[in-house]
């Protein structure tokens, strides 16, 4: 035998989980200890190249985890302890798989010896975490250990991203073995995510798009996810075709706000401009989204005129609701690449001053408005303040869930993509406190605000003490209606507005909470005070719970009611009537 | 449309049901097999038969049948949604192909004397089904054939004194020279 004992790859498993990380270029780790970890804690306190976060939950230090990534692209580590440790991890595994984040979980396990026994702090976590997570794995021997944490970076980053647990007993955690550093044989060979748009799918689409008269694109968070190149290609192809663009709650960003071309948002709140379009267009350009329920409305009433063209990394996307007639499997920058050399080498931009003309008599119904108040603070106007007085700066937004979620998206203006981060697949509340600070970790001289409901951030307002900890001055901006407002809604539209358990009874003093905490708090219910408050909120350099007392009963229009299809929405009674929307649309073309 | 108040769209869906048998190659590692069936009890497809056993020891493969029935557009998500698991090397649609060979082996037990015993032989011989125990009272018999041909040969064991029987599932093959 050769003696190891100098092999600089000899190592302790705990060690090559540290190694691993800083080979993969892991600055942050979100993480809560425990005894089926502490090996892995020993060698973080032992070095100072990945700085760790420490949570006071570990669902936090999942959706932190998931806000770091999708504010950087990078993927998001977490380390927590066996049993509660990942059980606690479920909720922000299942979040990430929904919105397709990158994540990297690695969990402490019971020495092997004792996994099923029942041994103290065991689960079966790969079990419990495999239907939430792209993959997962249990390291049985320490020398499989470098290969598996390689193989999940690979995995949770590649393809249609997703979060992986890597499961280490403790008894690998401390046995030496050979660490290699990251090398393509590391990887599965079953797994081979397609990136290349197929050529011959490529020429169809563009034939449909060069021939449309009522097109329409139609963008999701896949666009996002392929980075900014395909944000920018997309804004290309938009200007080459001069086409109109609408996006799902995912993709807001990757198309400017402020852009000619932009409709808004569509699906279940979204504008009366953007679902029509969809209803009523004839070629439908599907990037990096998946026709999800919020999204068609009644499936057999969703677009029926139109041929539909998909671009999506996930085979299993395509033709899972909606039937469609080009899909093109691959990564939405390369492929809109391809459809964009494409298109301006053999095509040219369609004349469709018919169908703007048409947009422009759906867009002057104006289906975002709403009755201005003197006296009580309206949830639209509050963000809509909020976004003229953080115009220009360098903000991130994260949201909780629920109205004021689908309020920000509507009338905050994302101009660039990675600035917008809310749990929309599972649709967390609880997500956008923690996810505002791994924002924060990631862009400490940002502008970081979590888009609050009085409901929601209970679910995690401990992690303020962590934001306190680590001096990350994140902005709580809670539009408190003192209900669950879109469970109220619901049963005010579907239920006989019998509020079952909707109303938040013994609310905290979110004001005394912050200072509890170790931050500070504001309180405002005057329209007249809330420039005032949000520029204070602003300068201020410390975590802010902002209590923003906003009109209760508010309901958040437009609305796809269940069972209707995209031109069957509830506009909300401010919206202009059809005739005087014709008028105004006259007026505008 | 008319329908209870829900935060979702409920739809009935009209489309014909079809049975499909899927090959599936796959990694053989520790929890595959789980994968694979918590795959289809999680988004509610239905498995008909389902059979696996490595194929190629030394590269570790594992080969999957899984007879399922679903509307087209379900069958082409089974496929898509298997054929993204990691450790899933390839799905073939062994029904699309129309060139594959299904077999299936049961073990049939009958307990009878007399004239159903007797009969119960000559129907075996019919179904080329073997003798592989036998006591005065009982036989177990070997018989292998399409999923049909066996749960016709035990239709017609019932009424001559069934007493049990184990079934292995469907195992699929493409006819020809050509792997899948
Ligand atoms: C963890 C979790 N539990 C329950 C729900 C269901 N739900 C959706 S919105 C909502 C109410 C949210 O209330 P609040 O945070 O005050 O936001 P608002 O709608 O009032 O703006 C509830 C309970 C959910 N989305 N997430
Ligand atoms: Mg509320």
């Amino acid at each position: 035998m050769t003696d190891k004992s100098h092999d600089p790859n000899q190592m302790t498993g705990a060690a090559m989980i540290v190694r691993a990380l800083i080979d993969h270029g892991v600055q942050h780790l979100f993480g809560y200890p425990g005894g089926a970890v502490l090996p892995i804690y020993d060698e973080i306190f032992q070095q100072s190249e990945v700085e760790h976060i420490l949570v006071r939950h570990e669902q936090g230090a999942g959706h932190a985890a998931e806000g770091y990534a999708r504010s950087t692209g990078k993927p998001g580590v977490v380390l927590v302890t066996s049993g509660p440790g990942a059980t606690n991890m479920v909720t922000p595994l299942a979040d990430a798989l929904m919105d397709s984040i990158p994540l990297v979980c690695i969990t402490g396990q019971v020495p092997t010896h004792l996994i099923g026994n029942d041994a103290f702090q065991e689960c079966d976590t790969v079990g419990i975490t495999r239907p939430c997570t792209k993959h997962n794995w249990l390291v049985r021997n320490v020398n499989d250990l470098a290969k598996v944490l390689h193989e999940a970076f690979y995995v949770a980053t590649t393809g249609r991203p997703g979060p992986v647990v890597v499961d280490v007993p403790k008894d690998v955690q401390f046995a030496t073995g050979t660490y290699h550093p990251p090398r393509k044989s590391d990887v599965h060979i079953s797994y081979s995510p397609r990136v290349k748009g197929d050529a011959m799918q490529i020429r169809k689409a563009v034939a449909l798009l060069a021939g449309a008269k009522r097109p329409v694109i139609y963008s999701g968070g896949g666009v996002i996810n392929a980075g900014r190149e395909a944000s920018k290609l997309l804004r290309e192809l938009v200007e080459v075709t001069g086409f109109p663009i609408t996006s799902t709650l995912m993709g807001l960003g990757a198309y400017p706000a402020s852009g000619p071309n932009w409709l808004g948002m569509l699906g279940m709140h979204g504008t009366y401009e953007a679902n029509m379009t969809m209803h009523d267009c004839d070629v439908m350009l599907c990037v990096g989204a998946r026709f999800d329920d919020r999204i068609t409305g009644r499936t057999d009433a969703f677009s029926p005129n139109s041929k539909k063209i998909h671009i999506d990394i996930d085979p299993s996307s395509i033709n899972k609701n909606i039937r469609v007639d080009v899909p093109i499997i691959g990564d939405c920058g390369d492929v809109l690449a391809d459809i964009l050399q494409v298109f301006k080498a053999e095509a040219k931009k369609p004349d469709i001053k018919p169908w703007w003309q048409q947009i422009a008599t759906w867009r002057a119904r104006n289906s975002l408005a709403f009755k201005p108040n003197r006296d009580v603070i309206m949830p639209q106007y509050a963000i809509q303040r909020l976004f003229e007085l953080t115009r220009g700066r360098d903000t991130y937004i994260t949201t909780e869930v629920g109205q004021h979620q689908m309020w920000a998206a509507q009338f905050y203006g994302f101009e660039e993509p990675h600035r917008w981060m809310t749990s929309g697949g599972l649709g967390t509340m609880g997500y956008g406190l923690p996810a505002a600070i791994g924002v924060q970790v990631a862009h400490p001289d940002s502008l970081v605000i979590d888009i609050g409901g009085d409901a929601s951030v209970q679910m995690t307002m401990q992690e303020m003490s962590t934001a306190v900890q680590y001096e990350l001055p994140v902005k709580i901006f809670i539009l408190n209606n003192q209900y669950m407002g879109m469970v109220r809604q619901w049963q005010q539209l579907l239920h006989g507005n019998r509020l079952s358990h909707s109303y938040s009874e013994a609310l905290p003093d979110f004001v005394k909470l912050a200072e509890a905490y170790g931050g500070v708090g504001l309180q405002v219910s005057k329209p007249g005070d809330l420039d005032g408050a949000i520029k204070e909120m602003i300068s201020v350099k410390k975590p802010v719970l902002f209590d923003c007392r906003v009109a209760a009963l508010e309901n958040c229009f437009p609305m796809i009611p269940s069972g209707k299809a995209h031109n069957e929405m509830i506009l909300p009674a401010e919206a202009s009537d059809p005739a005087a929307a014709f008028a105004g649309g006259k007026a505008l073309v | 449309m008319n329908q209870p108040a829900s935060a979702y769209f409920l739809e009935d869906r009209h489309d014909p049901n079809e049975t499909h048998t899927l090959s599936v190659l796959v990694q053989n590692e520790p929890g595959v097999l789980a994968r694979v069936i918590g795959l289809f009890s999680g988004r509610g497809y239905n498995i008909e038969s389902l059979t696996v056993s490595e194929t190629e020891s030394q590269k570790h493969l594992s080969r999957i049948t899984i007879v399922t029935t679903g509307t087209p557009m379900v069958i082409q998500q089974i496929k898509h949604q298997l054929d993204r698991m990691i450790p899933v090397y390839r799905v073939v649609d062994m029904t699309l192909t129309k060139r594959a060979i299904e077999r299936e082996l049961a073990m049939v037990k009958v307990r009878s004397t007399g004239e159903p015993r007797v009969e119960a032989l000559r129907l075996a011989d019919a179904f080329r089904a073997r003798v592989i125990d036998a006591t005065t009272e009982s036989f177990v018999f070997e018989i292998t054939g399409n999923t049909d041909k066996i749960t016709q040969f035990i239709d017609l064991m019932r009424p001559l004194g069934l007493v049990e029987v184990a079934r292995t599932g469907v195992a699929a093959i493409g006819r020809g020279p050509e792997g899948m």
